[in-house]
């Protein structure tokens, strides 16, 4: 399920947007929230996206993660244009290859984390006995051990936040889609998150595409990619250490 | 998935107890009414068919009059027969078991004090064995008291129990009318006739001693006339006919100025009615049932709105259309069978109760239990599906920003 022609052709891009345009709405009352974007992302990068609010950078986001599919242009997914796909394709897409995490956290309320962490196991169809013991890998992953029966109601944001990654990331994606991750924490939550994010990064070769406001949080990733009025306005190449 | 989905949807009732009970309610109360009244009614119908069936079922009563009425306001009466119509039915017809002439007044009995007004019905032996009636004490009239019209009487159990109360009544002289006659038996008693009079309000006498000693005519108002075992009713019914119609003189194309009635077409016509209430007042039950599940379509619609954004997350960590539809529809289907379930409790209960208390038998039909149930079932499936429908089909960015 994960093996893909693409990584014996490692050199074609994981993702890539050829002019794609996003516009919502209709005549005089259209926005154009995206206006022709052209990105390449490849195997087992980082990538930050930044840009300030109303630039597209979410809705892009949502292109990538399968969420919305663009109104021109193609998005191509290791290979094959989603924007091709049926509701039932794309939805099979995020099940099998793709991996999120919101800025609001978006667990299930009154959910153990544990269960949380096995949702996406569920719909994979995995078995009961191997899906537990998924979910308690990731959640160890992800340094909370000893959490697994508590609901988010009892978890702190930055706990919460990383129920959220380990739910992304027990299926093993491909990608890994972080909507501004940090932008209800504080300083200190926000750098272990992204610690945690960029760890994933390095070790396990997971490529991660990231939302944010915040030049610290940016810092991590190893490109920054700058959006502003719906187009690409700059791109940088980083480090990858704040 | 299924083992999931079924587990997701109990817990997601469980989570809202109340809610889920009052949703179920409407369910709840609508197979339990359509159980209570099938039930009863079924009991009701089992009722008047085995009341009927105590007269006998191979029994025909032949009255004059006719049968029909309503289309022409000339409905004659017909002459009243006599006893010998009733000897030549016996002496021309075969197969036949017991013919009774009767014939009835209604009349005081007194018995020191105690005063009843009842019917004096006088008969003969016969009487007996066409309405299957046993004696619980004394004896029947011996033929010189039915020849001679002797002062003898058989009383009905409630005539025994307002005259005598716990007394034996046998060998005593009680006074019918004007006449003064000796107790020399006690009916059996058969309670009330599904029609709701009271069978054993009467006291039976010799039919001569009724013509000659109250009456003063010889009129029979009523021939029973019982088929042997293995006889057809309806061909004892024609024979009759032809009989009655030759000795009244009834010319051809006339029609007949008596009738026959067959006690089988009565059991049939009595069970049709209440089986058409039955029917009906079921019918007016599963309207509640309907109710029900509107009552849940309701609900779900709300729990799919509250429940967007975990609808949303659902999508986004890959769900498919199916997977969502499945989940509410589970959760609707296991909702309203639950609620049958207890609607089916509820009602056998309730018809058990409501059996003694209208005292008809309680004849549980396991076939209403399941269609009940699928019914209920199938309220869940139909209306769940389009709260379920909606939410399989939202688009996810717009119910993950749901707040």
């Amino acid at each position: 399920m994960n093996t893909t022609p693409s990584e014996q052709i490692s050199k074609s891009p994981l993702i890539e947007l050829k002019g794609v345009a996003k516009v919502y709405g209709k005549g005089r009352a259209a926005m154009h929230a995206l206006r022709g974007i052209d990105l390449r992302i490849d195997h087992g990068e980082f990538v930050a996206v930044m840009g300030p609010s109303g630039s597209g950078k979410s809705t892009c986001m949502n292109i990538l993660g399968c969420l919305d599919t663009p109104s021109a242009g193609a998005y191509l997914f290791d290979g094959v244009d989603a924007g091709e796909l049926s509701r039932d394709q794309r939805a099979l897409l995020r099940r099998n290859y793709l991996g999120f995490v919101f800025q609001g956290f978006n667990l299930l309320n009154r959910t153990s984390a544990l269960e949380n962490v096995e949702l996406p196991l569920i719909y994979r169809g995995t078995p009961t006995g191997e899906r537990r013991a998924c979910a308690l890998r990731a959640l160890e992953a992800v340094g909370l051990k000893g959490w697994e029966t508590h609901t988010p109601g009892e978890l702190s944001g930055g706990q919460q936040q990383r129920v959220a990654i380990a739910r992304a990331i027990v299926t093993n994606p491909k990608v890994l889609l972080a909507d501004e991750p940090t932008g209800n924490l504080d300083s200190a939550c926000s750098r272990e998150i992204m610690e945690v994010l960029a760890a994933f990064n390095s070790e396990r070769g997971i490529t991660i595409a990231l939302v944010t406001h915040d030049a610290d949080m940016a810092a991590y990733a190893k490109r920054i990619i700058r959006f502003l009025d719906g187009i690409i306005d700059s791109e940088e190449q980083n480090g990858g250490t704040p | 998935m299924l083992r999931e989905t079924v587990l997701l949807a109990f817990r997601e009732i469980r989570r809202n107890v109340l809610r889920s009970s009052l949703t179920i309610l409407g369910i709840v109360i609508g197979v339990a009414a359509v159980i209570t009244m099938v039930t009863l009614g079924g009991g009701a119908t089992a009722q008047v068919a085995s009341d009927i069936a105590k007269l006998g079922t191979n029994l025909l009563q032949v009255r004059p009059g006719q049968a029909r009425r309503g289309h022409s306001g000339t409905r004659s009466t017909g002459d009243m027969f006599k006893e010998d119509d009733a000897e030549a039915i016996a002496r021309e017809i075969s197969g036949l078991a017991a013919v009774a002439p009767t014939a009835s007044q209604t009349t005081q009995a007194i018995f020191g004090n105690k005063n009843w007004s009842t019917a004096a019905t006088g008969s003969t032996n016969s009487y007996l064995r066409v309405r299957d009636w046993p004696l619980e004490n004394g004896r029947q009239f011996t033929s010189g008291e039915l020849r001679a019209g002797k002062a003898v009487c058989i009383l009905g159990a409630t005539v025994r129990k307002e005259l005598f109360g716990g007394q034996n009544p046998i060998g005593a002289t009680i006074r019918l009318g004007k006449l003064s006659c000796q107790v020399i038996g006690v009916l059996e008693s058969k309670g009330q006739s599904s029609f709701g009079t009271d069978r054993d309000d009467f006291v039976l006498i010799p039919l001569r001693t009724l013509h000659r000693r109250i009456t003063g005519n010889t009129d029979v108002s009523r021939i029973y006339v019982s088929a042997q075992d293995g006889v057809s009713t309806k061909k004892v019914e024609q024979d009759v006919e032809r009989l009655m119609r030759e000795r009244r003189h009834i010319a051809s194309g006339k029609e007949d100025d008596f009738h026959v009635r067959d006690m089988q077409e009565l059991v049939s016509t009595m069970t049709g009615t209440t089986r058409v209430l039955t029917g009906l007042l079921g019918a007016v039950a599963a309207v509640s049932l309907l109710v029900g599940g509107i009552g849940i379509m309701n609900i779900m619609l709300v729990s799919v709105t509250e429940r967007t954004r975990e609808i949303g997350i659902r999508l986004a960590v890959g769900a498919l259309e199916r997977d969502v539809l499945m989940q509410f529809l589970v959760e609707a289907v296991v909702l309203s069978s639950f609620g049958g379930l207890i609607g089916i409790v509820l009602g056998v209960a309730a018809a058990a109760v409501g059996a003694r208390l209208l005292a008809v038998p309680f004849i549980f039909d396991p076939g209403i239990v399941v269609i009940a149930f699928v019914f209920s079932a199938a309220v869940g499936v139909i209306f769940g599906y389009f709260p379920a429908r909606q939410a399989g089909q939202m688009d996810p960015i717009e119910a993950l920003r749901h707040e």
